[in-house]
């Protein structure tokens, strides 16, 4: 099944066809990776001592895919090689579902790990998209980062995650 | 002139609607759009130094000058992934 690299939507998340589309499968750089790593983030039962429900995403979806172009332009920029596939799951997500799937792929494993890990930091400061938490006996929107992608403490911070 | 006006999350929750269009002067900036916001929804003014903007959903500086036409969001702290 052939996916987009990149996408926001509400449609069930699922992490083979991302790992699908990174790995060099044709032309002349098919064979060339030794690597492929993947991240699910996944909805919990729990935040901050209370019960959670369920989730509600909302994202401004056009900032939020040129959000991703950017991510997976720095991610190029950074770590050359690496193939990048970022999905994010919009609306009601139940305790238990994906909201996010990222995969990347590699020569050696280093640079596909660092580079998942530096994608979902990325997410989490500068993609538009937002949690509305309902738990037992409420709900509330949950509140992170100030997303400034021009931001570079926050870049390098991200940055410094993926490499620790 | 006239601008369109996106909410997000809280925000939205605020002013009661995730879409406005308003009347915006010649000159009008972002941060011109956003006062004149948080002189009709007051509570949004909390989210003066921890909101984002963008115009034309391409991310934007208060300071951006707006034209007749344009769409500009504000944007609370950001929660994905």
């Amino acid at each position: 099944m052939s996916v987009p690299f990149l996408s926001i939507g509400p449609s069930v998340l699922a992490i083979e066809p991302l790992l699908a589309a990174v790995v060099e499968r044709l032309g002349s750089l098919a064979g060339s990776d030794g690597a492929v790593t993947s991240f699910l983030g996944l909805v919990r039962n729990h935040n901050l001592g209370r019960g959670v429900r369920y989730l509600e995403y909302e994202a401004y979806e056009p900032l939020a895919l040129k959000s991703f172009e950017r991510i997976s332009a720095e991610v190029a920029a950074r770590w050359p090689g690496v193939n990048l596939a970022l999905h994010h799951r919009i609306g009601r997500l139940e305790i238990g579902e994906a909201s996010v799937a990222i995969a990347a792929a590699s020569a050696h494993r280093g640079d596909a790990f660092a580079a998942c890990r530096y994608a979902i930091e990325r997410v989490k400061q500068i993609a538009p998209i937002w949690k509305h938490e309902f738990f037992e006996g409420g709900d509330v929107w949950i509140e992170g980062a100030t997303a400034n992608p021009d931001d570079e403490t926050a870049r390098a911070t991200a940055e410094r995650v993926a490499c620790a | 002139m006239r601008v369109t006006i996106r909410l997000f999350a809280r925000l939205r929750d605020i002013a009661g609607a995730t879409e406005l269009t308003r009347e915006a002067p010649p000159g009008a900036t972002v941060a011109s759009v956003w006062r004149d916001l948080v002189s009709e929804f007051p509570e949004l003014g909390k989210y003066e130094r921890s909101m984002s903007s963008a115009v034309n959903t391409d991310y934007a500086r208060m300071d951006q000058g707006v034209g007749d036409g344009d769409e500009v969001a504000f944007l609370p702290p950001v929660s994905g992934g």
